[in-house]
C-alpha cells in the first residue's frame, strides 16, 4: 500500500529525520498563498500514487505556483484526481546521497541500500556499482546502530557527516520495522551547506498485510481500512465482486479485474488463475475479466459472481477453468455456476464454452454438468487445453 | 527414500482444533502419516482422529522426538507458533497459514536458522512424497491425493499450492510420477526457496528431473538461474512461469502476495530470460511440462 508523499515525510518527520519545511495545497489558488508564505522558489509535487516524473514542478513565484498547481491538479492518477499538490524550498544540497530499505527474499532479511549519488537505486546500481553499498539488518532482535554506521562508512563518509548520516539510517530502519513497510526510498537525501541533512523525496509502501496491526499509525495520517491505495481506481464491477466475497464468508470471489473482451472467466483462485488467464490470452482469447473463484466457494457464492460476469455488457460466453482442486468442491461450484447461467435467462450448453474443474466431488459434479450438455473435460486434459478449447468455441460463433 | 520426508517422518500438527487443520489432519492419516500429536492451547486432553491434543510443544516433544511441525493457526498466533516449535527442537516446520507479514516472516526465518531448523513456506501447502508421506495439506482427501500423486522420477516445486497438484497430476498422467513434491509458498520471503531445496534432489537418488511452478514477483528464479549455472547438476530442469501477461500491466496485484510486480527485474519476462540463459527448459504452455521432463531425460541419456 502506497502512501502519497506528503503522507511519507510526515511519517519522515514523526521519527526525527528531517524533512523540508511543506505544506499541502488542494486547488492552485492555494498553492498561490502557501508559494508565498513558504518563499520562493518551491518545489511542487502532485500527489499521486503512480510515480509519474510529469508529477513535479518548480516555481520562481507564487504566480508560477499557482500555474503550475493547475496542471498538476488536472493529472490523471489511474482514474483518480491527485491528492493535492505538495509544496516546498529546495534548499542547495552541498553533497547528495540516495538510501532506500526493502526486503532480500534470498537472504530473507532487510537491507539497507545506500549511495553516494542520488536518484534511482536500482538505476545507480546497475550504472555505478561501485557506489552503491548494502548492509543487511536484524528483523528479530532489537536495531544495532553499528551496522548503519557500517553502511555509512562503507560510502567512504567520515567525521561529522558520519554520526549524522549514522543516526538518520539507523531511525529509518527502526521506523521500516516498525510501520511493516515493504519499501522506503529516500532518492535524494541531502547535506546541506550548513551540514545538515534534510529528504528531499520519499517514496514508502506498507505491507498489506501489516495494515492490521497498524491502524493507530493510519488512523493518525487519516487513512481509513477501505482506502486500497490501488495503482487505479476499483470499477463499479470490481467493486460489485468484492461486496460479493464480503458477504459470503465461505471460499474467496476474487481478485476481480475487468478488462474489455469478450469472454467472461470464471476461474480458480490463485496459481491456477494466473496460468488460466495467460493461456486464454496465448490461445487468442479476449478475456472480460479476470474472475478468481477458490478456497471451496459456498454455491451462492459460485451463482452470484457467475451472474455477475454474466452480466457484464461484452460477454457472449464463459470459461470456467481451475487447476486440480484440493479443497475447493467440484460440484459445488457447478451448481453454482449453473443455476447463475439459468437465473439469468440462459442456456448453459451455450453460454459455457468449456468447464474445467477437476478433484474433489467431480463425480457429482460432472452428473449437473452432463445434465444440462455443458461441455467438460476432466484431469486428463490440461489448463491450456482447456483454454484453447474455449476460445475455439468463440471463434465458432463467430466472435 | 524422498526429500526431507520419509515413511517414519512423525510430526505434529500446531493449531489442530481449527476447520481446516481438522480437514487435513484427517486427510493425512487417511493417506498414511503419522501424526503424533496436535497443539490448541486450551484444548490440551482432547483428541482429534485419535490424535492426542496438548497445550504446549514441549508437552510432546519432553516425552519423544518430534520430526517436523506444520502450522495452521490464526495469523496473529503464527510467529508464537513457530517460535515455540523451534524453542522446543523441531527442525522442520511447514508454515501453512497466509498472510504473514514479511517483518515476522523474516524474523521466524532467521531464527530457525540459528537453531539449525528449516522453515518451508508460509503461506504453504507443505510437502508430499507420494505413497510414503503426506506432511500438510496438499492435494486434498486421500482419494484425490492418490489420483494426482504417483510414485515416480521428477522432484517438484511450486510457489502456488494448487499448482502443486494440477502440475503432479500432469506428471503422474504421463507416467513420471513424482519423487518429492514442495508446495514453497507464494509470499516474497519464505524459508526456502528453489536453489536452497535443490542440493537436496540432487542428493536423492530418486529424482531424475526437477519441474518448478514459478510466478512473478520476488527473485527466487534468478537464484535459481545462478545455482544451475554455479553447479554442474546432474538433474535437468523444466520450468513455468505464470502469470506472463502481467508483463503488459505492471503494477497490478493479483491477490498473492508474491505477485505484486514492484521491479522489472522481477518480471515474468526477465525470469524467463535469466533461465533460458542457465539451461533451464521453460515451458511455453502448462501442458507442455511433461514433454519437455521427457524430452530432457532423453538427451540427457536417462
Amino acid at each position: 500500500m502506497r502512501f502519497y508523499e506528503f503522507e511519507a515525510k510526515r511519517l519522515l518527520g514523526k521519527h526525527g529525520i528531517p524533512v523540508p519545511k511543506n505544506a499541502l495545497a488542494q486547488t492552485a489558488a492555494e498553492a498561490e498563498r502557501l508559494a508565498g508564505e513558504l518563499g520562493s522558489p518551491v518545489a511542487l509535487k502532485a500527489q499521486v500514487l503512480s510515480h509519474k516524473s510529469a508529477a513535479l514542478r518548480s516555481a520562481d513565484s507564487p504566480t508560477q505556483a499557482r500555474q503550475a498547481a493547475e496542471q498538476l491538479l488536472r493529472l490523471d492518477d489511474g482514474g483518480r484526481a491527485p491528492k493535492g499538490v505538495l509544496l516546498e524550498p529546495r534548499p542547495t544540497a552541498a553533497q547528495e546521497y540516495s538510501l532506500a530499505i526493502t526486503y532480500d527474499g534470498i537472504a530473507k532479511l532487510p537491507v539497507m541500500i545506500a549511495s553516494t549519488m542520488a536518484g534511482n537505486l536500482d538505476e545507480i546500481a546497475d550504472q555505478h556499482p561501485e557506489r552503491v553499498v548494502r548492509r543487511h539488518f536484524s528483523a528479530l532482535f532489537p536495531h544495532s546502530e553499528y551496522r548503519a554506521k557500517e553502511l555509512v562508512s562503507a560510502l567512504g563518509v567520515a567525521s561529522a557527516d558520519l554520526p549524522r548520516l549514522t543516526s538518520i539510517v539507523s531511525r529509518l530502519a527502526e521506523l521500516f520495522l516498525k510501520y511493516d513497510l515493504t519499501q522506503v526510498e529516500i532518492s535524494s537525501l541531502a547535506r546541506l551547506a550548513d551540514g545538515n541533512f534534510v529528504a528531499l523525496d520519499c517514496h514508502m509502501d506498507m505491507e498489506v498485510e501489516g495494515r492490521r496491526r497498524q491502524k493507530a499509525i493510519l488512523d493518525e495520517l487519516g487513512i481509513p481500512p477501505g482506502d486500497s491505495r490501488a495503482p487505479r481506481e476499483q470499477t463499479a464491477f470490481e467493486i460489485e465482486a468484492a461486496k460479493i466475497d464480503a458477504e459470503d464468508p465461505r471460499g474467496v470471489a476474487g481478485p476481480v479485474v475487468e478488462f474489455d473482451g469478450n469472454i467472461g472467466l470464471v476461474i480458480g483462485a490463485g496459481g491456477g488463475s494466473l496460468t488460466t488467464f495467460d493461456a486464454v490470452k496465448k490461445h487468442g482469447g479476449k478475456p472480460a475479466n479476470y474472475a478468481a473463484l477458490g478456497g471451496n466457494p459456498s454455491v451462492k457464492k459460485a451463482q452470484r459472481l457467475t451472474k455477475l460476469v454474466l452480466s457484464k455488457p461484452g460477454v457472449e460466453k464463459i470459461a470456467v477453468i481451475s487447476n486440480v482442486l484440493s479443497n475447493t468442491r467440484a460440484d459445488l461450484v457447478a451448481r453454482g455456476v449453473i443455476k447463475g447461467v439459468l437465473e439469468l435467462g440462459f442456456n448453459p450448453a451455450e453460454k459455457i464454452t468449456i468447464f474445467r474443474i477437476p478433484g474433489a466431488w467431480e463425480a457429482d459434479g460432472v452428473k449437473i454438468l452432463r445434465k444440462y450438455g455443458v461441455e467438460f473435460c476432466d484431469r486428463t486434459v490440461s489448463i491450456s487445453e482447456a483454454a484453447r478449447r474455449a476460445v475455439e468455441k468463440m471463434r465458432a460463433a463467430g466472435r | 527414500m524422498g526429500v526431507l520426508v520419509h515413511k517414519d517422518f512423525e510430526f505434529i500438527v500446531q493449531g489442530i482444533t481449527g476447520r481446516e487443520a481438522l480437514n487435513f489432519t484427517r486427510e493425512c492419516l487417511e493417506y498414511g502419516s503419522k501424526i503424533v500429536g496436535g497443539v490448541t492451547p486450551g484444548r490440551g486432553g482432547r483428541e482429534v482422529y485419535g490424535v492426542p491434543v496438548y497445550d504446549t510443544v514441549r508437552e510432546i516433544t519432553a516425552k519423544r522426538k518430534v520430526d517436523g511441525t506444520v502450522i495452521t493457526v490464526p495469523l496473529a498466533f503464527a510467529p508464537d507458533a513457530a517460535f515455540e516449535a523451534i524453542d522446543a527442537g523441531i527442525k522442520l516446520l511447514v508454515i501453512i497459514t497466509e498472510g504473514i507479514p514479511r517483518r515476522d516472516a523474516s524474523a521466524i526465518i532467521e531464527y530457525a536458522n540459528l537453531h539449525g531448523a528449516r522453515v518451508i513456506g508460509p503461506n504453504c501447502l507443505g510437502i508430499i512424497v507420494p505413497d510414503v508421506c503426506r506432511f500438510g495439506s496438499l492435494g486434498g482427501p486421500a482419494v484425490d491425493c492418490r489420483k494426482a500423486f504417483k510414485p515416480g522420477i521428477v522432484g517438484v516445486m511450486s510457489r502456488s499450492g494448487g499448482m502443486t497438484t494440477e502440475i503432479c497430476n500432469a506428471l503422474s498422467q504421463a507416467g513420471l510420477g513424482e519423487s518429492t513434491a514442495i508446495s514453497i509458498g507464494g509470499d516474497p520471503i519464505i524459508g526456502s526457496t528453489y536453489a536452497e531445496l535443490m542440493p537436496l534432489f540432487e542428493k536423492d537418488p530418486e529424482t531424475k528431473a526437477i519441474v518448478i511452478y514459478s510466478e512473478p514477483g520476488g527473485t527466487a528464479e534468478a537464484e535459481l538461474a545462478r545455482w544451475a549455472q554455479e553447479h554442474k547438476s546432474r538433474l535437468p530442469i523444466v520450468a513455468f512461469v505464470a502469470g506472463r501477461f502481467m508483463d503488459e500491466m505492471p503494477g497490478m496485484s493479483f491477490g498473492h502476495a508474491g505477485t505484486v510486480v514492484e521491479k522489472k527485474v522481477d518480471s515474468p519476462a526477465d525470469k524467463i530470460r535469466r533461465m533460458r540463459v542457465a539451461g533451464i527448459s521453460v515451458a511455453e504452455e502448462i501442458g507442455d511440462i511433461p514433454g519437455l521432463v521427457k524430452e530432457r531425460l532423453r538427451a540427457a541419456g536417462a
